[in-house]
């Protein structure tokens, strides 16, 4: 009962997060509702006993990406309100579709809906370090490459500035 | 343990056992929050007349003096005065952010006390990755101090607010790579867990504090800079700047919720402290083995305490940097060697098999040049690096 009603909370927060993310008219508000819903999704983590993921999810999403967000729409083009609809909307709802459509496939297609739901496995921080540091060691070398380049590239694209003109001597 | 030693437990434990058996979780978790909030609390008022009172006598001035004995009930008039203030919000302000932002800074702080260990078996939540806990609750903060200075709708508070955010995630690095070491030669990430593994005493009775290792003592020192910045506290509160820009994101705060910031900030600060006893310097348990018969939750308190004025003291002593400053020494000088700290650690780890007499010192001595080696040359590049003096030019 208090399970059910904890996953009720979590899960408004995330949904009622994102839908006011997609439909608030200024950018600062969009962005923080956008951080509200990452928290509810680390909150289901949490009731789902994964710690881990929980707290990595709010530590990179909340911490990282959110500040990110509001640091990109302040730098480039003020809080100023936007025009209701995009003019590429209709681009947008066929991406939306088509994740939607994935998104959907690979949930019918998982082993919890059919048949028996999968037993609670106990994953400890411990065990999760050692499967990353043996199994997945390679898929992790990857991402870690992977995300370097795009340091790197991003660094790259801010470094190039038009020569300053020097100014007036007063 | 004696008696005195679990005192705390033992009254929670029976205050517990009053209530009937389905809801004695839910009550020993009340009475844990409200311990933690009571002592919190109280240390915060504490600590605020002890501030001024410190500040004054390193300034050479007598500092409150006024209300009660030597100052002492200053923070209860304090309070009445911020309680009974108007609550002022500009009329452009965005005024649900407004509402909002000193709540979301001081309730995650509050959350970050749960996670440590005060005492033995005093600590209100054993999180199998406690220290994750810690800081992904801490990253809140920055959000808060955004959305405070953003609503305000003030170019100061603006300005604070970009500032404060820089420094916090510039900050953040250092703070967080410096506590790596530790969690690696611990084995875990529960903050229990990383206590008991400084538990064990060498020759003499001098207990294995990771301080007490060149790579603990020179995290602590890392981790306490970044510390000092992530808590805005001078030399590195360049957001507030009040000679510069007011209060930056404070700017149109008052009354409770000008309060709220206020002990939301210290309240940081205390965690971090905690943290940092928890760390590196063996959380609740004595300096030596012979002095293990006082109550752990008053060591952890002395070492707590020590921190706090350590923080007091370089606010009376250091000059507020500039910003270019600020985030240069974070960048090319903390997180380099936070870096440089991680290898070091190992190095002390895989030399831990030296089996003779004189390989403790040469152990030692090695591995403190490999850290003082390379703080020493990053600091002569960082001097060589900073622009020339500035030259003024309207103020001359």
């Amino acid at each position: 009962m208090l399970n059910e009603i904890a996953f009720l909370l979590c899960a408004t927060l995330t949904l009622a997060g994102a839908v006011a993310a997609m439909t608030l008219r200024n950018l600062v508000h969009c962005a923080l509702c956008a951080a509200g819903a990452f928290a509810g999704l680390a909150a289901i983590y949490l009731q789902l006993d994964a710690e881990f993921a929980g707290f990595a999810q709010l530590l990179v999403y909340v911490g990282a990406v959110a500040i990110l967000i509001v640091f990109t729409i302040l730098l480039t083009r003020g809080a100023e309100i936007q025009p209701a609809a995009s003019p590429s909307w209709r681009m947008g709802v066929t991406v939306g579709a088509l994740v939607t459509a994935c998104l959907i496939g690979s949930i019918a297609a998982s082993p919890g809906l059919h048949g028996s739901p999968p037993q609670t496995v106990q994953a400890p921080v411990k065990r999760i370090g050692e499967q990353l540091m043996n199994q997945y060691v390679m898929p992790l070398e990857a991402i870690g490459l992977l995300l370097t380049a795009a340091l790197l590239g991003a660094v790259i694209i801010a470094l190039r500035e038009p020569p300053k003109p020097e100014p007036p001597a007063p | 343990m004696s008696g005195a030693d679990q005192i705390f437990v033992w009254i929670g434990h029976e205050a517990a056992g009053w209530a009937p058996a389905p809801a004695q979780p839910l009550v020993s978790a009340i009475l844990a929050i409200a311990g933690i909030m009571a002592v919190f609390g109280a240390c915060f008022a504490l600590t605020t007349v002890a501030e001024r009172k410190i500040l004054g006598r390193m300034q050479n001035r007598f500092g409150p003096n006024r209300v009660g004995p030597y100052g002492l009930f200053q923070p209860l008039a304090d309070g009445v005065k911020m309680l009974t203030k108007e609550d002022i919000v500009p009329f452009s302000a965005d005024k649900t952010l407004h509402f909002l932002a000193p709540l979301v800074l001081t309730v995650p702080v509050w959350l970050a006390f749960a996670v440590l260990p005060f005492g033995r078996n005093m600590s209100a939540l054993d999180l199998d990755c406690g220290v994750l806990f810690f800081f992904a609750i801490g990253s809140a903060s920055e959000l808060a101090v955004f959305m405070a200075g953003w609503s305000s709708q003030n170019k100061y508070s603006l300005v604070g607010a970009m500032r404060a955010i820089a420094q916090m995630i510039s900050y953040e690095v250092p703070l967080v790579l410096s506590t790596v070491p530790v969690l690696m030669l611990a084995g875990s990430l529960s903050l229990n867990g990383i206590v008991a593994a400084q538990g064990s005493h060498t020759i003499g009775g001098l207990a294995r504090w990771n301080v007490f290792t060149p790579w603990g003592l020179a995290g602590l020192l890392l981790f306490l800079i970044a510390a000092t910045a992530e808590s805005n506290r001078s030399p590195f509160d360049l957001p507030e700047g009040e000679s510069e820009i007011i209060a930056g994101y404070l700017t149109e705060y008052s009354g409770f919720k000008y309060a709220l910031f206020f002990l939301g900030e210290y309240l940081g600060l205390f965690a971090v402290t905690g943290l940092a006893v928890t760390l590196f310097l063996g959380g609740w348990h004595a300096p030596f083995q012979w002095l293990e018969w006082a109550p752990s939750w008053l060591w952890f308190g002395a070492k707590f305490s020590v921190l706090i004025f350590l923080f007091i003291w370089a606010r009376a002593t250091l000059p507020r940097l500039r910003l270019d400053q600020l985030l240069n020494f974070s960048w090319r000088f903390l997180a380099p060697l936070s870096l440089i700290n991680l290898a070091v650690a190992a190095a002390w780890h895989w030399t831990g098999a030296w089996e003779s007499a004189a390989a403790a010192p040469v152990r030692w001595l090695l591995c403190a040049a490999l850290i003082a080696l390379p703080a020493h040359w990053l600091g002569r590049a960082l001097r060589g690096r900073l622009p020339p003096p500035r030259k003024y030019r309207y103020a001359e």
